[in-house]
């Protein structure tokens, strides 16, 4: 058998609880076993719009938590935004409906060794796999601050529980309904400086993504990023989804994001891409 | 076929190779074989119809390559693979040791590049045929998709064939995208092409109105999926009814047993699978069950006894 997703399998599962929070839907699902291997980073491609539905890709949803044992068994949860009508379909479902879940699915982040100061940084809905990561690196040590910014204070994702296991949560919103005016980069260097961190990981828009990248790259810092692409499988089979990052031997190739990623290691993605073929990339034509 | 015990035959046939499923994956649409086999065993498949290969690396196009369309999507990937001398040494030989059995599509910019492709396959143990695409639209030069050119497919195919050699299938794969398929196949055949794949994707476009831009970054992708099934049967049944004794492998926005069977009754003898499997891992398995279900509800003996039979009514 394969390494490619290798704990990935294909089912049906309940819902058992969907929440408006905000501007997005808590949705929790009875997904049995596939829970058990979710790590924070992987994601889920779900069916939607039902039998003989016009829309016939999955939608790809970070997920939020898992828990591999509880009153309904394994469970997965998702924060949704209902952006598009796949979404809105989803957080239209009602406790006891049933939807076709493919997952885990991707790369999960990298977790360090030895105790470290980590930063964490997430945009919007973005900010979902973030708290799962916090509870593991705290389990493991380390000190965990936490970034979230988003256009409005409504769009900002962050639970109670989510809170417990971070240090510190600073939040930024760009029309200053909540936390500090702006974005999450004009923070970043000043939290960096005050909490020691030595590690970022984030989740959110790329532009955001490679903002944070310029700030960790000139300090000479980790920065473990999820990235995002339109994406028609999930499973690495299309070749959609692909971003050019250099490999382990400096050559930059067209890399699938679902089975390469959404987790990269920032300093080896080329950033501001979109649209165009990076000149050099392996096999370059245009 | 009266006799219940009698057991079903759902073989096919190209050229001198016989087929144990007449499901196959479609081109490009089951990436190295291994991002499926998690979910299925390769060898339930008739064959794995590998990406379409080029001579030297490809990086394929720019990102956004992919865009949501009603009851379809369009793709713009160029082709993106590692070339045929890495394909070679990594791809194939993990695709025989799973046991699935083995169509090597190509695709060249120039006739050459198809006779160096194919003087490179001659020889290669373990594959089944070899799947001559003249018709991705998503190549540079839209006027380099030799599909659209009698006298271009016709060269290439030639090329193929004296350059393969020997008992190699040659199913030689086409556009819907010209004004007269029928002509374009008749071409391939006299050019020695075993057997045809129908159909490619059609060229299309989409543009993001908030942005007033081609959604795609390379502009012009190609159509598949449900969308374009009719263009399928349309495009099978009209070259079915011109070269009965050629086999058609099926293809175009099948989803369902009932869509295989559509494609088959109109002359495919197999189908392939695409984007159904982006949006479900198991399809084959389950359009297999269903196909061969609603084959022997029809008292149908074989697959082959079914194949072409919407010409006979």
């Amino acid at each position: 058998m394969s390494l490619i997703n290798k704990r990935a399998e294909q089912r049906n599962a309940e819902i058992i609880s969907n929440k408006k929070v905000g501007a997005y839907h808590h949705m929790v699902f009875a997904a049995g076993d596939m829970a058990a291997y979710c790590r924070p980073g992987n994601f889920v491609a779900i069916s939607v719009g039902g039998t003989g539905s016009s829309m016939i890709l999955r939608r790809a949803f970070a997920i939020y938590r898992a828990s591999d044992r509880g009153q309904y068994g394994g469970t997965i949860e998702l924060v949704v935004a209902p952006h598009g009508q796949g979404s809105r379909w989803l957080t239209s479902l009602e406790i006891h409906d049933v939807v076709n879940i493919v997952g885990p699915l991707g790369t999960s982040f990298g977790i360090p060794t030895e105790p470290a100061a980590a930063l964490l940084v997430g945009g919007g809905y973005g900010s979902a796999p973030l708290f799962g990561l916090a509870e593991v690196l705290k389990e493991r040590g380390c000190r965990v601050d936490m970034v979230l910014g988003a256009s409005s204070a409504g769009k900002i994702y962050a639970p109670l529980e989510g809170k417990r296991s971070v240090n510190s949560l600073t939040i930024t919103t760009e029309d200053g309904g909540a936390g500090i005016k702006g974005r999450v980069t004009q923070v970043l260097p000043g939290l960096i400086d005050k909490h020691g961190s030595e590690i970022i990981y984030s989740c959110g828009p790329m532009g955001m993504l490679a903002a944070i990248n310029e700030i960790s790259s000139s300090l000479g810092l980790l920065h473990q990023c999820a990235v995002e692409e339109a994406m028609a499988c999930g499973i690495g089979i299309c070749m959609t989804c692909v971003i050019p990052v250099k490999d382990s031997s400096g050559v930059i190739k067209m890399t699938r994001s679902c089975i390469d990623g959404p987790v990269m290691d920032g300093a080896k993605v080329i950033w501001d891409s979109s649209r165009k073929v990076p000149q050099g990339t392996w096999g370059f034509n245009g | 076929m009266d006799n219940q015990f009698q057991a079903f035959d759902p073989r096919c046939k190209f050229g001198s190779k016989f087929f144990p499923s007449p499901i196959f994956t479609a081109s490009g649409c089951a990436g190295s074989g291994k991002e499926l086999s998690q979910f299925f065993d390769l060898d339930e498949l008739g064959a794995v119809v590998t990406k379409s290969i080029s001579v030297k690396p490809r990086s394929g196009r720019a990102t956004p390559r992919m865009a949501e369309t009603p009851s379809g999507m369009l793709n713009s990937i160029g082709l993106q693979g590692p070339g045929i001398d890495q394909f070679l040494a990594e791809d194939i030989p993990w695709l025989i040791s799973n046991n699935a059995r083995v169509i090597v599509s190509i695709s060249g910019e120039t006739i050459d590049e198809y006779a160096s492709l194919a003087r490179k396959l001659r020889g290669v143990s373990g594959i089944s045929g070899i799947e001559v695409n003249i018709s991705c639209p998503n190549v540079e030069n839209r006027g380099m998709v030799f599909a659209c050119d009698p006298v271009a497919s016709k060269s290439v195919v030639e090329s193929v064939r004296r350059n393969v050699g020997g008992e190699l299938p040659i199913i030689v794969k086409l556009s819907p995208d010209v004004t007269d398929i029928v002509s374009i196949a008749g071409e391939v055949i006299n050019a020695g092409a075993d057997g045809l794949a129908l159909i490619n994707t059609l060229l299309g476009m989409a543009i993001d109105i908030d942005a007033m831009r081609p959604k795609l970054a390379g502009k012009t992708g190609g159509l598949s999926g449900p969308a374009i099934r009719p263009v399928a049967v349309r495009a099978i049944y009209q070259v079915h009814a011109a070269f009965r004794n050629i086999p058609i492998l099926g293809m175009g926005g099948v989803a369902s047993g009932r869509d295989a069977l559509e494609l088959i009754m109109a002359g495919a003898s197999a189908i392939s699978i695409g984007t159904a499997n982006f949006g479900d891992p198991t399809s084959v398995v389950r359009i297999k069950k269903e196909l061969v279900d609603l084959l022997k509800e029809r008292k149908f003996s074989s697959v082959a006894a079914a194949v072409g039979v919407a010409h006979e009514k």
